[in-house]
């Protein structure tokens, strides 16, 4: 039996780096300082795995070998006119700078998760930057700490204890010492934890905080309501905002991916420029795959871009909208994918999950989804994070290192490994 | 292999070289006294100039700066793109490229070695990561730790060994490679956003005795303190400061305060400080009204105490993007642009912010900074402690040294400039009366010698026998080549190597990569006595979880994560 500390948890974007588990015969029997999605996955990631490697024949998947597979999905990929990586959020950095280099040399495309979920904080950041800090500030100084559309203790069970509210910092000892305000269109969970509750109505983001604006900078509102809030409540918020030492505003997929999109993120960063005039004041996406972030990161510094990357020219080209996984997939324009460590089927448009099916597809993961069960090549991989180990990043961009804790099943490799093969099976075919 | 560069026009001042026609040989990766001509693979340099790889004592290539610079600026990227080739990954960006194209980037200009300057020990990783993309070249980074709690509460309690022990142990642990001090105290400050504080330190003259709030520690006291660290673990290279007041007019007076604040801890003519991009640091005036080069007075004090190197931050006119561990200032900047703009505070340690800029020539400020750079080169009298860089990408990308190199080594070509700039800058600077031009020894020296040598590289910056058989060639003669003149084809040759070794291998032809390797990361690996690491482990594991959001354990990155772990030993007392 084998207790191992410090284990960095492969599952949302806290990243906790303080959980221990039990090891015995190759198996986790027991897992401490675990939220409960943590604990449930690594209690339970062994089961209902992907035993081998898949191919579809007549309707349905068979087995077939490791290399029979590599060299299928290598066939797709160099077939294809305008082929795409997709995924690897949940996987190591290691693994992903992979993806990326398969991507260039196939000439196609590579895009993550980003693109369904904090897509619009990149365009945001490209019109007027983000004032940010990490974690570790907000434990220690934020006297203000705003939830944004976002639920953390449910998708971030942890942040509010570790981080965040409830977290024992070196100027914040007390819970007392901080407030709490969460701006949802609905009651959560998270709502009950909350100092101040606005519950606004759905789409009328932007309109609250360019009202926040206004009041804050020039002059009053002579409208009675803003967003659903009656003003009188809105200029309380204000003043709340401009008084406190240190602010944080934490922000989630209620902000990015409801109506204005980018435009509600450049409005809340140039809210927190605003706010910087009077407090320090500062904002944090809540990232939620655990190694998004990190996605963003290599991508970014082997392409010059975050995600929705296009190589089909030979250099890296950017434009979302256009050249995202999802737009090359809407307008029938990619002609087969490798899909690593995702689900799109499960979480694109109908449509669009439509035409990923039109065309040749392989997926790697460590378990069955929807999209592997439509997939035409289908490996199995290490869950990474637990029997395979790399880099991660967490949602405010420090990196930390993945363990393996546990060996895989025999024949099962890391998705760095997979990739690895499927390039080098490329290169050889290319001579 | 063997490798014999026949006939070269030879520049090696740390063997007083000195335009020397003579062969250069290599076996393997180190440079040797002689090789079989008839089996060796032969060069022919007649009438070229050869020097050792440049080595770049500060410039921003890697980390989390760098990498939020280019997520910021898509449109940095979209003129500036570079293809894949048969040997070079794609990529792109001008003053942020990506991690591959600057490896080549560099490597066409015929350098061979860059050091990272700043990043946070808990983002040490990220560097890191980056090192292993950036190809050819041999790297290191710095650390923060100017603005570092527990380096603060060390010094506060006098406990010097003990800060020493911890300034180690964080060296050892990130895999960092020296001292690095950025705004000393303003960042605490700006973490609070207390502008009362920060406008306080940036008003003259009193600014190194001002007590950071909550902590009572003042700016001379920490870098005098990480002195005394610096030379208790025998670093290789100096406390590297970027002084109080960056950007402010007047800090000048700052400038000279902060080298003089460790005066007293000199031994001997061993530089024990070294000031960064002093152009930024090197303003005179009150206010952009009467703003004013200071370059004379800064360059007065350090051409006589030689206790202080420093490097000059070029400005150029070009639209770049400016990065820098000194949070408070890019909020500033920010404020003054009204550009874009990223701020990232670090836990216990650092911050940093990030603000595009483009400077032009016919802004007065701008063109009195341009000046600035140049005048400080110019007055230096000792180019073994005064480095050529723009703080990439700060001044501007690194691209531009060929730019630099010829305002250096000709007056006409400073003069084009001169008569194109404001008026009224021309009459804040001294830069239009000064005669003198770099000639190819002082060049050498400057770029490559002197940096080489500051670093505590001994293998590097020379070609003597034993060194790295780092090398450049530039298709230039300069015998025949009159600099002041000819600038515009030093330039050129300047920009395109025409040959690049990198231990022994040929990486660059012609001005293009024919050869992509991967390059050493050095990092410094401090040797104290095992009793006070102890203790000063234990101590630091009681407190570790207080502090950090990250355990003690994860703080540590793995030797085998380092791409070609070169640590170089560093002995206690």
């Amino acid at each position: 039996m084998a207790v191992i500390e410090d284990v960095v948890c492969p599952i949302c974007g806290c990243v906790c780096d303080d959980i221990i588990v039990t090891v015995e015969d190759n198996k986790i029997k027991k897992v401490k300082n675990s939220c409960s999605i943590s604990a449930t996955k690594f209690l339970n990631f062994h089961k209902h795995r992907l035993p081998s490697p898949l191919i579809k024949k007549d309707g349905d998947q068979i087995p077939i070998s490791l290399e029979e597979a590599v060299e299928k999905v290598a066939k797709i990929l160099v077939n294809a006119e305008y082929p795409a990586i997709y995924g690897l959020a949940l996987s190591s950095c290691e693994a992903q700078g992979l993806g990326v280099e398969l991507a260039e040399e196939i000439g196609g495309v590579i895009d993550n998760q980003t693109v369904t979920c904090h897509g619009p904080t990149a365009l945001g950041l490209h019109d007027v930057g983000m004032p940010t800090c990490t974690l570790g500030e907000v434990r220690h100084r934020a006297d203000l700490i705003v939830y944004w559309g976002c639920n953390p203790e449910e998708a971030h069970p942890r942040h509010l204890k570790r981080y965040s509210v409830l977290s024992k910092g070196r100027f914040r000892k007390e819970r007392e010492e901080r407030k709490m305000v969460i701006i949802d269109v609905r009651k959560t969970k998270s709502t009950k934890q909350a100092d101040l509750f606005l519950q606004i109505e759905p789409g009328q983001d932007f309109e609250l905080m360019s009202a926040l604006r206004v009041i804050l900078n020039f002059d009053e509102i002579e409208e009675e309501s803003v967003a659903g809030l009656p003003i009188e409540k809105v200029e309380e918020f204000a003043e709340l905002l401009r008084n406190c030492e240190f602010g944080i505003i934490f922000f989630g997929l209620g902000l990015t991916m409801s109506r204005g999109k980018e435009r509600n993120i450049d409005a809340a960063v140039s809210l927190v420029r605003d706010l910087n005039k009077w407090a320090k004041f500062s904002i944090i996406p809540m990232r939620g795959h655990y190694n998004v972030t990190g996605m963003n990161e290599v991508t970014a510094w082997q392409t010059g871009y975050a995600y929705a990357v296009d190589l089909s020219h030979g250099y890296p080209w950017y434009n979302p909208g256009e050249t995202s996984f999802v737009d090359i997939l809407r307008r029938g324009e990619c002609d087969a994918a490798l899909i690593i460590a995702s689900d799109p089927v499960a979480h694109f448009p109908k449509e669009i999950a439509r035409n990923l099916c039109k065309i040749p597809f392989a997926v790697i993961d460590p378990h069955p989804s929807i999209s592997s069960l439509l997939a035409d090549i289908v490996i199995p991989s290490a869950f990474t994070g637990i029997e395979a180990e790399g880099s991660a990043y967490r949602m405010d961009a420090v990196p930390l290192r993945l363990k393996k804790v546990l060996e895989p099943p025999p024949g099962i490799y890391s998705d760095e490994e997979i990739i690895s093969m499927i390039l080098e099976k490329i290169r050889s075919m290319r001579g | 292999m063997e490798l014999l560069i026949k006939n070269g026009v030879v520049y090696d001042p740390i063997n007083k070289i000195d335009g020397e026609v003579m062969d250069i040989a290599i076996k393997d990766n180190k440079i040797v006294d002689m090789v079989d001509e008839s089996k060796a693979y032969m060069i022919d340099a007649s009438n070229k100039l050869v020097m050792a790889g440049g080595v770049d004592v500060h410039t921003h290539i890697a980390g989390p700066k760098m990498n939020t610079g280019r997520i910021l600026r898509p449109e940095d990227h979209y003129g500036d793109v570079a293809p894949k080739t048969q040997i070079k990954r794609s990529g792109g960006g001008y003053s942020t490229p990506s991690s591959f194209v600057m490896g080549y980037r560099y490597a066409e200009m015929g350098y061979t070695t860059a050091i990272e300057p700043a990043n946070s020990p808990i983002k040490m990783l990220h560097c890191h990561h980056e090192f292993r993309d950036i190809p050819i070249l041999d790297k290191s980074c710095f650390v923060l730790f100017g603005n570092n709690w527990f380096v603060w509460e060390y010094l506060m309690e006098n406990k010097l060994d003990e800060c020493a022990a911890y300034v180690a142990w964080v060296l050892n642990a990130t895999k960092g490679y020296a001292i690095k001090i950025v705004d000393p105290g303003a960042v605490e400050a700006w973490k609070w956003g207390d502008v009362e504080f920060l406008d306080i330190l940036w008003g003259r003259p009193q600014t190194m005795d001002q007590q950071v709030p909550r902590f009572g520690i003042t700016s001379r006291d920490i870098i005098r303190g990480l002195c005394k660290v610096n030379k208790l673990l025998n670093l290789p290279h100096p406390i590297h400061v970027h002084p109080n007041g960056l950007g402010t007019p007047g800090n000048y007076q700052t400038t000279i305060e902060t080298m003089d604040c460790v005066k007293d801890l000199a031994d001997g003519d061993k530089p024990i400080i070294h000031m960064t991009h002093v152009q930024f640091n090197g303003y005179g005036g009150s206010d952009w009204v009467n703003f004013r080069s200071g370059a004379y007075e800064i360059m007065k004090y350090v051409n006589a105490n030689k206790h202080v190197s420093m490097d000059l931050g070029q400005v150029i006119f070009t639209n770049t993007t400016t990065m820098t561990g000194d949070g408070p200032f890019e909020y500033r900047l920010y404020r003054l642009t009204k550009n874009k703009w990223t701020n990232a505070d670090v836990e216990v340690e650092s911050g940093a912010g990030i603000v595009p800029m483009h400077y032009k020539r016919n802004n007065f400020v701008h063109a009195v900074m341009w000046a600035i750079g140049l005048e400080l080169a110019l007055f230096a009298k000792d180019p073994w402690r005064v480095f050529i860089t723009t703080d990439h990408p700060n001044g501007g990308p690194f691209t531009n040294y060929p730019k630099l190199l010829s305002w250096l080594m000709s007056k006409e070509a400073r003069q084009r400039i001169i008569n194109k700039i404001p008026k009224r800058a021309k009459s804040k600077t001294n830069l239009e009366s000064m005669d003198r031009e770099y000639s190819f020894y002082e060049i050498a020296t400057t770029t490559r010698a002197a940096t080489a040598k500051i670093l505590g590289l001994k293998d590097k910056g020379h070609l003597g026998v034993g060194a790295d058989a780092d090398i450049s060639i530039y298709d230039m003669d300069p015998k025949e080549i009159n600099p002041s003149k000819d600038y515009k084809q030093l330039r050129k040759a300047f920009s395109k190597a025409m040959f690049t070794i990198k231990e022994g291998e040929i990486v660059v032809k012609d001005g293009e990569t024919v050869k992509s390797i991967d390059g050493r990361v050095y990092w410094v690996k401090p040797n104290v006595p095992s009793d006070l690491m102890n203790a000063m482990e234990s101590e630091l594991a009681g407190k570790f979880d207080d502090y950090y959001t990250v355990s003690m354990q994860n703080f540590k990155i793995p030797e085998r994560y380092i791409m070609r772990s070169t640590p170089i030993a560093a002995h206690y007392g």
